[in-house]
């Protein structure tokens, strides 16, 4: 008789959901049940840590300041802002085969580039106040552009006291969806990208043009510049490097050989007016990426803080073990 | 061509009336006319338009004003302000560090959030109101010449509005017409004012037609009233007749909107008050806002927050001076400005401090406000939910009507509770009573009538009920019978058709058995005139059935005269003696049957007018309509319940009340016979003599006799002393009697009869009459008439009525009781009664002190101090013992730690308030285990509530059922009103309403437990949450030049808030369970961690904080240090941090959630899978957003790199290790009880009721001290009780007592005494 009006009834549901019964899983966090889990967790992270720290320490890295002011003693001649241009030469020599593939980075220090990130904060005026020079549209606009890196390098190996040039390849060093997607360069008009930016002028910084960049491959030139697709991303941190070339041709492939090297430098780029630094580097890469300590040594020690903690689990285990926690 | 001229003069005369009163009295009246000359006329030519009519609207918006209004609301808010002043910073160029319009979106789907809730609760509101308009009622319409069915809407101040049995009145009606002879209409007010007793309601003097017609269109009266109030018992007016006549109304004759007809066929008037302007309306006040006490601590946090964030942006804006300072030249990635001007460091860091402040500003947990209101809508539907909330009886849940102070459930620290109807069942129960010095126990009234009752309620008859006695008349009258469903849904209020009193009452079988051998007797009784002792049973019942106040039910009446009619015929013995037809044999086992008999129920008293049958039974044929004959419909309205329990019971004997009139009353003898007694006259009740007694003409011995009923103090003093000792034994024997019903927590009463001589009557008839023609203090003279009289009574008997306690009141209180929870008791009722209730509810233990404060005189101060410093002597501890002998001479049984109560009394209290003794009644509570208020008005309930509320600073909960405890349901920090009897007003002004008392365990233990840990550790951590995110883009300032540049794409930032790790807080605030329900309901203790805030201290958030910054130095350093030095991009960087920011915030939460269901889970993994779904979507088209560094391809390019992933474990286990050792820890020395519960909740059902048992024993004795009886107390305890009990059994073999708790009760009474006496 009482199920007569069930359907009508304002009886709540007798569900799991409705009356808070679902079936749960209630961990009680105890060191009985931790001690196997911090155990476990402290080999592998230890395991990981000397993985990471054997491949870091295979990772070769060759770096050496230019920027000729301080304890620098690379290109001090050029630091006088009059000196233009200035090239200069940096030596120096392997005394075991770097192992390839061998790449340039250019290293500048102090310089926040990420301070541009705070252009992005209205896409309107992204490229304010480098949008427009005397009423010309500025071809690439902003200030990241304007203020782009513009050393250049050249490697020499000393054979038998001549110079041998160690070809750079300068292709495919910016990322492959900025150069195929990201970035576009105005279609040419009748072959020519200079025309196609006809009616802008170049930033006011720089001294060529945007479909200038690169005299020797008329492919690498305006937006689709490689080294200025590098510098338009932008750094994180106010100390970062930046891939200049890749070694990766020749009798180089497999690295650079023992013997002495030198550089020159066209040193073009101010760094003195903000304290920052400049500096080449030289590395290979793991599957891990460029050399990297920190990574190794972080697994071992909070590996090792693990293993310890599993100890101390034990300890207090052993000392307040109530009879009810073998469930 | 008139009616302009009418509308004319209608000005003129307004405007003379301006003229001529002063502006305030024009306010106070109202005027109203018919508006019936006016029908069909527009609105502009209407007499009565500007008053309200009667549509209600109680929605706060309209479809077009929901928008505006809403936002208007909206931003009354300080935090939504805030959000709003963000946004518009963001527009401000200088400052801006979003795009504007990103910076928008939290705001906005934070508004529409709200608004989306606001508006469901506000279209609710509407469904209910159109509900309520479109509601049916009768208007009368001059054209037609009668009433039309119209809605409650279109009903208009100045219509005639008719309304028949049961119906709810739509409006307030002044009463012009009733079908009722006697021109009275009665009423039900449970909706009003909770009171269920009928109320008479008389048609205005001089309107009651000689024919019992109503012409409304002859009414051509002006009507002159009060403007609206909101109070219920004043109505004052008069009707100004073309005549020049002035009838003077009151609320005598005010139908109240929302009230029910009841027993009066139909009525009408003419309406005065509509819609809003109705009593009714102006006494609903609509839902409250309460802000709980955690909202208001997350207030005061959220303040630290902005102090924190006005911090940091300070270190921001100086830091990014600072920096601008340390280069000698400009930098040339520093920008100018788009006017290439270089503005100066000090102004750059000026705006740099806002910059910061909109790259900071998640900190500030706005999002939580709107987190808090969807926890507390999910939370709120777990408890309406809860099927151990629901109510069988009444098909009702839990009703939550404050929103928003769930989580206070948790933190109750004192409980105020009412008596009556909320400790009890306000249904009295007639329990024993004493005849001839005999003990007759009615053990079946005790509990196996109550498991009988409720299947008899839903329409069946058990096959084994006790009153299976076919020769018994059926004790079931209809109508406590619930109706069926489909009559519930069209009358509001069915459910208050039924009467407080048990009216079933199952007579005890060994005096059934006298009076059945009685029986035989009676012819011969009846005509012998004496008054020997067997007759004194029949003298003990007839008193029962006479002496008394009580009316048969008016609604009866119709029936009552066809029914004496029809006796008349068939009598032999003229006028007065007569056989009853007997009952209808008609089958009653089919349902259909029943279901028929309670719908006749409500149509009976239209059964006699055949032109309203079809509106409520048209199914009914005329055959059926035969059964109304059946005496068993009699319903009685008393004043006090316990008249009308002992009416029935009487009934139960087979003495029916079966009419009662001024000045005669009716009683059906057991076996048929009919008495009609002449009442003489009768000596009301006062509080002075405490005693009433009817003076009756014996219709057969034509004798003249008094009976008397009153409180055995009253009556025992006036026992005829020149008696022989057999009286005088059974005077003793029933004061013994009478002692132990009163220990037993009932209500006695003793009944005495007199006979009186005619000579003796017929003098004392004159003194009375003089005294009732006196002018002068002709009160005192009656009095002393009635003192006059009552004297030398002979003792017939006692009768205990018990207020029977509601289901588990015991457990319940000593439950709360162990969660640490005080419970007082306020009551109106008397010292006695309301002790005898706390003993037996357990409120007072048996080894508890009890103080009494009754007392009126200024010395309240000195009993006070006394009390007090006797309690300081028993508490402090060092001192137990040497008081020890002290303690023994007043009560030997005495344990070494007693506990205390207190009872004080209504003029006591009202002392210590005037005298500002405030605090030392405060001190002196604060000892006792419970304090008993008794005799105290609403007002003093609600003082005593404030009191302690703001004297003691804690969280207190109020729960009554009457419209006299509204006003401390409103004080306190949580109400809860009890629907049920008394209607709805206590619900009205409720914040939650349940149905028992005993559902306050489940609402406090669990759903107050849940909904407090849960909110607090949600809020917690959600400021958390906050920090550790803010504190990463804080970190990586120090690394962009304090230049307020974030390294995550703005995007997935905000994304990050809203969608990626907002849900499962929000899931795990509504959903989690530390402990379950069933360990949290058998450690009542566990509460206390609410109590005394355990999950959400100062410190907790504090450390919450430290821990925030140490996982986001964390989170922000392991990735800093592995990519420092390379060649890395910014939002490349800036991904594995947000990455693992989302790991190590979500394995936060997953190491706080205890109970992990399918849904956290799902919740879990969900938001995990949508953060990389949507970072890997977004990053795969968004090409050219956030120029120059922008997001595009970075996810992707992550997810392929093997550092990404190390860094994103690493990082992950390095951030939450300090946490998950800590808690593992706790989980290991499992010092707070709920780590324990906890543990004890992974166990076996079986295994667990153990450990609970084994918990309790261990605790107990440590944690309450009264359970310490040294062994010599013990046993000298339990030697005093065998011996008390074999005492009795030897005295009193016929009598049986339920359980021992209430032997042990005397000797509480006892030691209670002992102490009064000393302090008093």
């Amino acid at each position: 008789v009482s199920q007569l009006g069930a359907g009508t009834t304002n009886r709540p549901d007798n569900t799991a959901f409705d009356q808070q019964r679902l079936p749960a899983w209630q961990p009680v966090l105890s060191a009985g049940i931790v001690i196997p889990g911090f155990l476990l967790v402290g080999l592998a992270f230890i395991g990981i840590g000397v993985a990471l720290f054997v491949t870091s320490r295979s990772i070769q890295v060759l770096e050496n300041d230019y920027t000729g002011t301080g304890s620098s003693v690379h290109c001090s001649e050029c630091v006088n802002p009059k000196t233009t241009p200035c090239t200069c030469q940096l030596n120096f020599s392997l005394s075991a085969l770097f192992q390839g593939p061998v790449f340039l980075y250019y290293g500048l220090s102090n310089y926040f580039q990420n301070l541009w990130g705070d252009l992005s904060k209205s896409p309107s005026s992204s490229c304010a106040p480098y949008q427009y020079d005397q009423n010309t549209t500025i071809a690439p606009c902003g200030s990241v552009a304007n203020s782009m890196f513009n050393d250049t390098f050249t490697l020499y190996q000393l054979v038998n006291a001549t110079r041998k040039t160690v070809p750079l390849d300068g292709k495919g060093i910016a990322w492959w969806t900025d150069y195929n997607i990201k970035f576009r360069n105005p279609p040419e008009v009748d072959g020519s990208l200079a025309a196609a930016f006809n009616g802008t002028v170049k930033p006011v910084n720089w001294p060529k043009p945007v479909y200038d960049l690169d005299p020797t491959n008329p492919a690498n030139n305006g937006f689709l510049n490689q080294d200025f697709l590098v510098w338009m991303r932008t750094a994180a941190l106010p100390d970062f490097w930046k891939l200049y070339r890749r070694i990766t041709e020749g009798e180089y492939a497999s690295g650079l050989p023992a013997g002495n090297y030198t550089l020159e430098i066209q040193y073009n780029y101010p760094v003195a007016n903000f304290a920052g630094r400049k500096s080449v580097i030289f590395s290979n890469t793991s599957w891990m990426g460029g050399k990297n300590q920190f990574l190794g040594i972080a697994y071992l020690v909070t590996g090792s803080l693990c293993v310890v903690m599993s100890a101390v689990m034990l300890i207090v285990y052993a000392k307040f073990n109530s009879p009810d926690e073998d469930f | 061509a008139t009616e302009p001229e009418k509308n004319n003069y209608a000005i003129w005369s307004l405007i003379k009336q301006g003229w001529r009163r002063k502006p305030e009295q024009e306010d106070k009246v109202r005027r109203l006319i018919s508006n019936l000359p006016y029908e069909d006329l527009r609105r502009k030519y209407q007499p009565n338009r500007q008053y309200a009519n009667n549509s209600i609207k109680t929605t706060k918006y309209t479809v077009w004003s929901f928008i505006p209004m809403n936002l208007f609301e909206q931003f009354h808010r300080f935090a939504n302000v805030y959000f709003v002043v963000i946004a518009m910073l963001n527009f401000v160029p200088i400052v801006n560090a979003f795009e504007p319009g990103v910076a928008l979106i939290p705001i906005c789907v934070i508004l529409i959030l709200t608004a989306i809730k606001d508006a469901w609760e506000d279209f609710r509101r509407y469904q209910a109101d159109k509900q309520l308009n479109n509601m049916p009622c009768s208007i009368y319409s001059r054209k037609e010449k009668d009433f039309v069915s119209k809605c409650w809407k279109d009903v208009r101040v100045g219509d005639f509005v008719k309304v028949v049995c049961n119906e709810v009145i739509p409006a307030d009606i002044l009463l012009l017409h009733s079908s009722d002879p006697n021109g009275v209409c009665h009423i039900e007010t449970a909706n009003l004012d909770g009171e269920t007793n009928l109320k008479q309601r008389q048609i205005v003097r001089g309107f009651a037609a000689p024919d019992g017609s109503f012409q409304p269109e002859y009414f051509s009266s002006i009507i002159y009233c009060e403007k609206p109030s909101n109070n219920l018992n004043r109505f004052k007016g008069y009707l100004d007749k073309p005549d020049k006549k002035k009838i003077g109304f009151g609320k005598e004759n005010l139908l109240l909107r929302g009230c029910t007809v009841r027993n009066t066929d139909e009525a009408a008037g003419i309406v005065v008050y509509a819609g809003h302007e109705t009593k009714a309306m102006l006494n609903n006040k609509g839902p409250r806002y309460k802000r709980s006490k955690l909202e208001r601590k997350v207030n005061t946090d959220v303040l630290f927050c902005v102090a924190l964030l006005f911090i940091m942006c300070l270190i921001g804006a100086l830091g990014y001076f600072i920096w601008l300072e340390t280069f000698p030249d400009i930098p040339p990635f520093v920008p100018p400005d788009s006017n290439n001007n270089y503005i100066s460091p000090a102004l750059s860091g000026f705006y740099m401090f806002f910059t910061m402040v909109i790259l900071l500003q998640v900190l500030i947990p706005i999002s939580l406000y709107v987190s808090i209101e969807l926890i507390k809508v999910g939370q709120i539907f777990f408890i309406t939910n809860d099927i151990d909330l629901y109510d069988e009886e009444t098909d009702s849940r839990i009703q939550c009507r404050a929103l928003n102070i769930t989580e206070d459930l948790g933190q109750i620290k004192y409980i105020f509770s009412d008596k009556t109807g909320t400790l009890t069942e306000n249904k009295m129960v007639f329990r024993r009573c004493s005849v001839m010095g005999i003990e007759y126990c009615h053990r079946e009234n005790a509990g196996s009538q109550r498991t009988g009752a409720y299947p008899a309620k839903q329409g069946t008859r058990p096959k084994g009920h006790p009153r299976g006695d076919a020769s018994l008349p059926q004790g079931t009258p209809g109508r406590t019978q619930t109706p069926d469903p489909p009559h519930s849904r069209t009358q509001p209020s069915p459910l208050h058709h039924s009467t407080p009193i048990e009216t079933d009452v199952a007579p005890d079988r060994r005096l059934l058995r006298v009076t059945c051998d009685e029986k035989t007797q009676i012819q011969e009784w009846c005509r012998v005139s004496h008054c020997n002792g067997s007759a004194s049973f029949m003298d003990f019942f007839l008193a029962l059935a006479i002496c008394n106040t009580v009316v048969v039910s008016t609604a009866m009446l119709p029936r009552q005269r066809s029914l004496l009619k029809r006796m008349g015929s068939l009598s032999h013995i003229v006028n007065s003696f007569q056989s009853i037809p007997e009952k209808s044999s008609k089958s009653r086992s089919s349902l259909k049957d029943v279901k028929e008999e309670e719908a006749e129920d409500y149509s009976d008293s239209g059964s006699n007018n055949p032109s309203r049958r079809n509106s409520s039974a048209s199914h009914h044929s005329e055959e059926e309509r035969g059964t109304v004959s059946d005496p068993n419909g009699l319903c009685y309205e008393a004043e006090s319940p316990d008249e009308a329990a002992l009416v029935y019971a009487a009934k139960a004997y087979g003495f029916t009340l079966l009419a009662r009139a001024p000045d005669r009353v009716t009683v059906r003898l057991p076996q048929g016979a009919v008495l009609s007694f002449e009442v003489l006259d009768t000596l009301a009740f006062d509080s002075t003599r405490k005693r009433m007694s009817v003076v009756v003409r014996h219709p057969i011995t034509r004798e003249v006799v008094i009976y008397t009923k009153g409180a055995d103090s009253a009556i025992m003093e006036l026992l005829d002393c020149h008696v022989q000792s057999e009286r005088k034994k059974i005077a003793s024997k029933t004061q013994r009697h009478l002692d132990l019903y009163a220990s037993a927590g009932l209500r006695t009463l003793c009944i005495a009869k007199k006979v009186l001589s005619e000579q003796a009557y017929d003098d004392w008839a004159s003194i009375r009459q003089e005294a009732e023609s006196t002018i002068d203090n002709r009160e005192e003279l009656l009095m002393e008439t009635a003192v006059h009289l009552e004297t030398n009574l002979t003792l017939l008997g006692a009768t205990g009525i018990e207020d029977r306690l509601q289901d588990d009141v015991p457990a319940t209180i000593a439950a709360l009781r162990e969660a640490g929870i005080q419970v007082w008791v306020l009551t109106g009722d008397k010292n006695e009664t309301a002790v005898n209730i706390a003993y037996s509810c357990r409120l007072f233990n048996q080894g508890d002190m009890v103080f009494t404060l009754n007392t009126d005189s200024r010395q309240c101060e000195s009993i006070l101090d006394c009390t007090l410093g006797e309690v300081r002597r028993y508490t402090a501890p060092s001192q137990s013992w040497s008081f020890q002998s002290i303690v023994g001479a007043v009560m030997p049984t005495e344990s070494t730690g007693p506990t205390f109560g207190l009872v004080i009394e209504g003029r006591t209290l009202s002392m210590v308030f005037e005298a500002h003794l405030q605090m030392k009644l405060l001190e002196l509570a604060r000892h006792c285990r419970s304090v008993l208020c008794c005799r105290v008005t609403p007002l003093q309930k609600s003082a005593v509530v404030k009191l302690v509320r703001n004297k003691l600073k804690v969280m207190t909960l109020s729960i009554g059922d009457g419209a006299n405890d509204v006003n401390m349901i409103q004080t306190a920090d949580i109400g809860i009103g009890i629907s049920g009897q008394e209607g709805m007003q206590a619900v009205m002004a409720s914040d939650f309403a349940i149905t028992h008392f005993k559902h306050l365990k489940k609402l406090l233990l669990v759903h107050g437990h849940w909904c407090y840990s849960r909110l607090a550790k949600m809020v917690i951590y959600f400021f958390y949450k906050n920090v550790m995110y803010v504190n990463l883009l804080f970190w990586y300032q120090f690394y962009c030049g304090f230049s307020g540049t974030a390294m995550i794409d703005y995007w997935l930032m905000i994304f990050f808030n809203l969608f990626f790790t907002s849900t499962p807080p929000i899931m795990f605030g509504i959903m989690d369970r530390d402990i379950s329900a069933e360990t949290l309901l058998g450690l009542p203790e566990l509460y206390k961690t609410g109590q005394n805030s355990e999950f959400y201290k100062r410190a907790t958030f504090w450390i919450v904080m430290l821990d925030a910054f140490y996982q986001s130095l964390v989170c922000f350093f392991i990735p800093y240090w592995t990519y420092q030095g390379s060649d890395i991009d910014i939002f490349t960087f800036g991904t594995p941090m947000n990455t693992v920011s989302l790991f190590t915030i979500l394995l936060h939460l997953a190491i706080e959630i205890k109970s992990w269901t399918a849904i956290h889970w799902g919740f879990m993994v969900g938001s995990v899978l949508l953060y990389f779904i949507v970072a890997l979507i977004f990053s795969a088209i968004c090409i050219n957003c956030n120029p120059p560094s922008n997001p595009y391809w970075i996810m992707e390019n992550q997810m392929a790199d093997p550092v990404f992933y190390l860094v994103c474990i690493i990082t992950t286990v390095v951030a939450l290790l300090p946490r998950y050792i800590i808690r593992v820890l706790q989980g290991t020395l499992a010092l707070s009880p709920l780590v324990q519960a906890r543990k004890l909740d992974r166990l076996s059902t079986e295994a667990r009721d153990q450990q609970i048992k084994n918990w309790k024993s261990q605790r107990s004795p440590s944690e309450v001290p009264t359970n310490l009886v040294s062994p010599v107390d013990s046993f000298s305890n339990s030697f005093e009780q065998s011996f008390y009990n074999s005492s009795l059994e030897r005295e009193m073999p016929d009598m049986q007592w339920d359980s021992n708790e209430e032997t042990q009760n005397t000797f509480s009474k006892g030691h209670r005494r002992s102490i009064s006496t000393m302090t008093v």
